[in-house]
């Protein structure tokens, strides 16, 4: 056994995950804020638009997946809600079409609108963004000859998402940037057409949650992993230790000078404890992961930036503590 | 067995100092191109086209000719038949080039004319007519003369078809209808069984004219002859006697003349001497005493003889298909000699037994050979009655001659095959034959239905009978019908699939192999006596199950019967093999025999070699060159049996084995071979999943967006399975798919998923999982009536009060039929039509009358709102305007709809979680399905858990793994793929909980699993009633969903609640809850009374009301009707 620090650890053991025997769940600890303020660390690994690794240490896993969940399901975000449908002469289904157009990612920023009321049926500048999306196939009337290709015969044979156009609701121009509001990616396929096929659509988007719907959610995923560990128990020479090597994501061991296995960076081991698959190494490694490091993993969808995301997912968690707080002190 | 000299000397060793023989790599290639000339569904178009082309000549040749009564002079005299190009009649005489599709959406029937070309006699002029009109042909879809054979891809297109639409099946009034494949026992083939203890003999003869079934019989110990058309059994010597074999020696030497034949047929010997009969008229003279009675005689079937009557019917209905010329019997006798001959071997040794269920004895009957038989049928009375007609007119004097063309109605024999394809009716009146159930619609479910559909088998046999034999798998199957695809149930290995590589002979004119045989050393019967047709040395050759004669040199005959067939210079179809029991040497070639191509080896090496492979590979070579070359050839059944044929290159035996499997997966049939890895399966799992794949929603073809059903279930986003198989990518399951790939995780999951349900994910749903389409349509036409009045579409009708459109019109346009793209809701109409009153005088001319029209709208039910997708409006065959409306759902999952993989395993949605409720891994993937663990024991469906692995593995390697049966990826190797990618060897991963957020204690199994949505949804099925409609007769509540009915106590639960003693809860669910009726009862004379008056009694002093089910009162009343007055007692209650 190594030694045994402050940290929680689970094992990963050949058939199950095994939590430390002299752990009882941290639920069980007295909560400190201050031991917690000591304890707490973020640290960003990796950042840009759409994707962000962080680690969140030492923390409970209940607040990390509280984040995890919030970031799934209670940010909002812009996304299709309405599509009146004028004219719809293409192959593809009324409901079908509404439906991929509101899986399209938008970028308008949600924090910068409202909800819309249930019973509204006119929407506002605040909370509604509208749009349209008028195209019609026809015949290339000067295609080359001999040429089959649909993109020489037809004109506007596939929809893209770039084709929905905006429609600012009264004040809306001055206050959003075109370049902000519409669809994030421009090659996203709504329809493939023929000649003779028309779309004239209109759009409603408004603000929405995870929960509502999956289009709602800000990020593709948001998920969290603990930090693997590896410990190596006796020496691991020649062979076996190039199996060991062979055993873990690249990087995760190393090799001395001497062909000696030494754990270099467990961080980027997949867990997938194929170590246990050799009798001849298994006893010479400790599998474990460290049970308060959250190594977070953030894709947003492209409407808000992914730190952004997981500090709104923290200010909801806020919220929704005062909010309870408040309930509750009304009894008091 | 006898047939192979092992040669196993003393160094048998000798096979292990050969080369090994190396597998042909991408022989699998042969498949495909296989399915290119044959299999699937081309042997209906095969006997179809066989039929039109060739057979319907022959049928028209041997009825060429029509006399009449009336006059000596007359007659018609066919000179050839034709059927022509599919067309629609539009009056006339005018008619239009048609497409299926158009047949299908206007109700219309696919069919083309039948002309024949005439000679006959117009006054006293004899004329020639070419093309008359007889009738019309439904056309099969994709046969020799449909305007879809020969089209490409985008010709096919513009004729709004599916490339991939196997045809083969015909459309009758729009609908599209499948003449199942009808599988029976063999005609003309002697047939020895054991009958409640006897043994017999029996020969189903069938000829064009006749159909007889022949027995010998063991009765007391003596050998007779039975027949239908005998009262009573006749002596076997007697009926020897009868066709000319006089001398007992002459018999003796026919049957044989070995001790123990002697000694069994003396009795028989003796029995006619005792009859008294020596002579051939003695014997002919009591058969014709024994000939059953016919009650309506012809006027100069008067003046025969009872003799006359029995040599006839030895010549003609008795062994009927062996071929009695000039009342020479010599060739029957032998027959009947062959078939005592049979009898007695089977007594002395229980092996010479025929098995019934043996494939060899099997004939499976296709569509072409089934509607011959109803041509032919329907051709003879349409003779007939135009016999009748010319015996009727011309002896009337006319001015005109008499023309008979003018009395042709083609519609005889087209309505007679129309009804009978719709009905799936079968009465052929000449063989006295009734069948039901021959055809069946096309089921389009989905692709897989219906190509399903078209390779099955329907046996004769009767569904109650309680016996296994016929429903066992019968190890002739092999290869050439699928061992899994099977019903569960009462058709449980009855109704079969054929394999996928299987062929149906159609058959072959008999004389050049006749001639071939003669050359090849077979000698005529006819001119050699008992001893020598019965000589050891000498095996007998039947051809089609008539002697041909004998051979000396079977062998000899064999070899050069195949190597001709080899070279080409026969049909590939024709079989020859011996039997060695029996001393024969059978050469079929007649049709419905099943058989499969094989690789011939030679000197244990496969002739078919790498570079001939290579060769199907650039294209420079089909499946037809490798028949031609003698490189394969194609053996049925019977064949079969007397080849060694190894499986695999390795298990070629140099001495003994003559040919080589192509692909072990194609002993499996196309429903089974979706299944990845049915190798592994639990064998009823692949049954389950045969079954299951039919109601799988997907795709039903490229033109599935031009058709209207009445019922077309499609998934939005279909996807190709993950694990595919040889079989998927042969029959287009991968493009026309029919199921999506799920991540699975294996695990439990808060008890919702217990007893197979599933868990899905809510995300997953709100991305297009298991959505599916649902269309339905509505139909109508406008009728045209006799009195001038006709149907009519009104526009919606407005309140009087508002001026606003009635809520039931809302959806409609101006012109009365609802608008596209509308939502339509319970009870709206679809379409405003009204009706004249059924009984109207004819309108008078001039003055316009008032009629009263009466509403009939088509309304839309059901619970769930639906949109119009389109409205066609059309007309029919009738003229009548038709009006189709198709109407549309899209359904996301929800608690209850079923799904299942393609294992087997089906499940309904237990529970939808929200996706930060489930659970997800390291790589934050989360599972879009949970499938419960208990599910894996005791169904043994490994080939799901490595279809999971494959498949996952696929995933990382941007790949698809192939789960072909016998073969596919490996487990080894897609397990190091997994590793290689960083998963973890066994593909079992870390998850965490979603609600707690920590790790689950065990590793999950999970990867993508290819799971079809099942069209049993809750939406069909919900219901429930507090209230509503109920029977007329008996005041209880109507019965069934469509109904609203009620929901029935049933018996079993009536006697729960009496065992509890629940009565008053009894008296509320049976009585009040349904059909509680008060009663008036004449407490004097106990009987109803009616409005508190006893007609009996005269009085209403004594009536009291009493409550009681209106349907006892019913029983009372319809007692009395009966004269049972039913009287009640009633007494004081507390």
């Amino acid at each position: 056994m190594p030694k045994v620090d402050e940290k929680p650890r689970v094992y990963l053991e050949e058939f199950r995950v095994k939590n430390a025997p002299e752990d009882y769940g941290m639920a069980d600890e007295k909560w400190s804020l201050k031991k917690f303020v000591k304890k707490l660390r973020i640290v960003i690994v990796r950042m840009d638009s759409f994707e962000m690794e962080f680690d969140l240490i030492g923390i409970q896993p209940a607040f990390a997946n509280a984040f995890r969940r919030l970031m799934l399901s209670e940010v909002p975000s812009m996304a299709i809600e309405k599509v009146m449908i004028k004219n719809n002469t293409s192959i593809i289904q009324d409901e079908v079409l509404a439906h991929r157009l509101g899986l399209i990612p938008l970028k308008a920023d949600p924090r910068l609108f409202e909800y819309r009321p249930e019973d509204a049926t006119e929407g506002t500048e605040f909370n509604t963004l509208e749009f349209s999306l008028k195209v019609k196939c026809s015949t290339n009337k000067n295609q080359p000859k001999d040429s089959f290709r649909t993109d020489d015969l037809y004109e506007n044979h596939s929809v893209y998402s770039s084709q929905i156009k905006w429609h600012p609701i009264s004040n809306q121009a001055t206050v959003h940037k075109e370049q902000d509001i519409g669809p994030v990616h421009g090659d996203i396929l709504i329809s493939k057409m023929r000649p003779g096929h028309e779309l004239d659509l209109h759009l409603v988007a408004v603000k929405g949650i995870g929960k509502d719907h999956a289009k709602f959610s800000p990020v593709a995923t948001a998920s969290y992993r603990l930090l693997p560990e590896v410990t190596i128990t006796r020496d691991v020479h020649g062979d076996e230790a190039i199996l060991l090597q062979s055993c873990f994501a690249p990087g995760v061991i190393g090799l001395d000078s001497e062909g000696k296995a030494y754990v270099r960076e467990a961080r980027y081991d997949m867990c997938s404890r194929n170590v246990y698959r050799y009798d001849e190494i298994k006893d010479a490694v400790i599998l474990s992961r460290i049970r308060d490091h959250f190594i977070f993993n953030v894709e947003s969808v492209g409407a808000m930036p992914p730190n952004i995301i997981f500090i709104e997912a923290v200010k909801i968690l806020r919220d929704k503590c005062k909010s309870i707080l408040d309930e509750l002190n009304k009894f008091n | 067995m006898g047939e192979i000299n092992k040669k196993q000397n003393d160094w048998d060793s000798s096979k292990g100092l050969r080369e090994p023989i190396k597998a042909l790599e991408d022989k699998w290639k042969l498949v495909p191109s296989f399915l290119e000339v044959k299999g699937l569904v081309k042997q209906h178009i095969d006997s179809f086209n066989y039929f039109i082309n060739v057979e319907i000549k022959k049928i028209v040749q041997a009825n060429e000719k029509v006399f009449c009564e009336s006059d000596p002079l007359f007659y018609i005299k066919y000179l050839n038949a034709y059927v022509g190009t599919p067309d629609l009649e539009e009056g006339f005489n005018v008619s239009k080039r048609t497409t299926p599709h158009e047949c299908r959406l206007r109700d219309m029937t696919y069919s083309a004319p039948i002309t024949v070309d005439i000679e006959y006699i117009r006054g006293n002029q004899r004329v020639i007519k070419n093309k008359q009109l007889i009738g019309r042909m439904p056309l099969m879809l994709r046969s020799s003369n449909c305007v879809l054979t020969n089209k490409s891809d985008y010709e096919l297109a513009q004729l709004n078809e599916c490339p991939h639409d196997p045809g083969g099946y015909f459309i009758i009034r729009g609908q599209e209808k499948v003449i199942l494949i009808q599988e029976q026992l063999s005609r003309n083939r002697m047939i020895v069984d054991e009958f409640k203890g006897a043994i017999q003999c029996q020969v189903t003869s069938s000829t064009h004219e006749k159909k007889t079934r022949t027995n010998v019989i063991v009765k007391n110990g003596k050998y007779v002859l039975r027949h239908n058309a005998l009262s009573d059994d006749i002596p076997i010597a007697v009926a020897f006697k009868a066709m000319g074999i006089c001398s007992d020696q002459e018999i003796m030497q026919l049957v044989g003349t070995d001790d123990t034949i002697v000694k069994k047929m003396a009795p028989c010997i003796m029995d006619c001497h005792n009859l008294k009969i020596f002579t051939q008229n003695q014997a002919l003279a009591y058969v014709g005493s024994k000939l059953k009675v016919k009650r309506f005689q012809t006027g100069n079937a008067k003046a025969r003889t009872p003799i006359d009557e029995a040599r006839d019917l030895f010549a003609t209905i008795i062994l009927a298909h062996v071929t009695v010329e000039n009342y020479n019997f010599y060739v029957k006798a032998i027959y009947l000699a062959i078939m005592v001959k049979r009898v007695i071997e089977a007594e002395n040794n229980k092996a010479a037994i025929d098995d019934p269920d043996y494939y060899g004895n099997k004939r499976l009957e296709l569509a072409g050979s089934l509607l011959a038989l109803m041509f032919e049928d329907l051709f003879k009375r349409f003779n007939w009655e135009l016999k009748s007609i010319a015996d009727k007119i011309i002896p009337k004097v006319k001015a005109a001659p008499f023309d008979i063309v003018k009395h042709m109605r083609p519609g005889l024999i087209a309505n007679g095959l129309f009804a009978a394809i719709s009905s799936g009716n079968w009465t052929i009146k000449r063989f006295k034959m009734e069948r039901h159930g021959v055809t069946q619609v096309l089921s389009r479910l989905s692709y897989i239905s219906a190509l399903g559909m078209m390779t099955r088998v329907n046996s004769q046999f009767e569904k109650t009978r309680k016996v296994s034999g016929p429903r066992s798998l019968q190890p002739s199957q092999w290869g050439m019908l699928c061992p899994s695809d099977t019903p569960e149930g009462e058709g449980c290995g009855l109704v079969k699939n054929l394999a996928l590589m299987t062929h149906i002979t159609t058959e072959c004119s008999e004389e050049p192999i006749a001639r071939l045989a003669c050359n090849a050393g077979v000698e005529d019967v006819r001119l050699l006596g008992g001893e020598e047709i019965n000589h050891p040395a000498v095996y007998m050759v039947f051809l089609n199950g008539n002697i041909l004669g004998v051979s000396r040199q079977y062998k000899r005959l064999i070899k050069v019967f195949r190597m001709f067939r080899r070279r080409g210079l026969i049909s590939a179809f024709v079989s020859i093999y011996p039997n060695h029991n029996q001393r024969t040497v059978y050469i079929c070639s007649d049709g419905g025999r099943l058989c499969r191509p094989y690789i011939i080896v030679e000197k244990g090496y496969p002739l078919v070699q790498q570079f001939h492979i290579n060769d199907l590979n650039r294209g420079i070579r089909k499946f037809q060159d490798f028949l031609n070359d003698g490189l394969i050839e194609y053996l049925d059944v019977n064949e079969e049996n007397d080849s060694h044929i190894a499986t695999r290159e390795a298990d070629i035996d140099p001495y003994v084995t003559t040919h080589l499997e192509i692909e072990p997966f194609t002993i499996l049939g196309v429903c089974a071979g979706l299944v990845p890895y049915p190798h592994h399966n639990q064998s009823p799992r692949n049954t389950y999943q045969c079954a299951m794949g039919k109601q799988a929603m997907g795709t039903i073809g490229y033109n599935q967006k031009n058709r209207i059903d009445t019922l077309m279930y499609n998934l939005v986003y279909p996807q190709c399975p993950m694990v595919k198989s040889r079989t998927i990518e042969l029959i287009n399951f991968d493009k026309l798919p029919a199921g999506q790939n799920a991540t699975v995780a294996v695990m439990s999951y808060s008890g919702y998923d217990i007893e197979d349900a599933l868990i899905l994910n809510r995300a997953s749903i709100d991305r297009g999982y298991g959505r599916c389409l649902v269309y339905k349509s509505a139909k109508t036409t406008m009728k045209r009536y006799s009195n001038q009045t006709s149907d009519r579409i009104l526009g919606p009708s407005r309140d009087a009060a508002t001026g606003k459109v009635i809520r039931a019109h809302e959806i409609l346009d101006i012109d009365g039929i609802a608008a596209p793209g509308e939502m339509v809701e319970n009870r709206q109409v679809l379409i405003n039509k009204q009706m004249p009153p059924a009984t109207l005088n004819p309108v008078t001319q001039g003055q316009p009358q008032q009629i009263d029209y009466k509403d009939v709208p088509i309304t839309y039910k059901g619970p769930v709102e639906s949109y119009i997708e389109k409205v066609m409006v059309s007309s029919n065959s009738e003229d009548a305007f038709l009006i189709k409306i198709l109407l549309r759902q899209t359904r996301v999952p929800e608690i209850g709809d079923k799904f299942s993989s393609r294992h087997g395993q089906k499940g309904v949605t237990g529970l939808i979680v929200q996706q930060e409720d489930m659970p997800f891994n390291d790589r934050g993937i989360c599972p879009d399905m949970i499938m419960n663990p208990h599910g894996f024991p005791s169904r043994m469906t490994v080939g799901k858990t490595i279809e999971l692995l494959a498949g996952k593995a696929g995933l990382m390697e941007g790949k698809f793994h192939y789960g072909t049966a016998f073969g596919g990826s490996k487990v080894r190797d897609v397990c190091a793929e997994l590793e290689k990618h960083g998963y973890n060897y066994h593909g079992k991963d870390i998850f965490y909980s979603g609600l707690t957020g920590e790790p689950l204690e065990a590793y999950i199994y999970s990867g993508p699993v290819y799971y079809q949505k099942l069209k049993h949804m809750v939406q069909d099925k919900m219901h429930a009633r507090a209230r509503g409609p109920r029977a007329v007769l008996t005041r209880q509540p109507t019965e069934g969903r469509s109904r609203d009915g009620g929901l029935r106590l049933g018996e079993m639960e009536r006697d729960c609640l009496i065992g509890y003693g629940a009565s008053m809860l009894l008296m509320e669910r049976l009585m009040l809850a349904s059909d509680a009726f008060s009663a008036d009862i004449c407490d004097a004379c106990g009987r109803l009374a009616s409005r508190a008056w006893c007609h009996a009694c005269r009085s209403s002093a004594a009536v009291s009301s009493i409550e009681m089910p209106y349907a006892c009162k019913l029983l009372f009343q319809e007692l009395a009707s009966m004269n049972i007055v039913p009287k009640l007692t009633l007494k004081k209650y507390c």
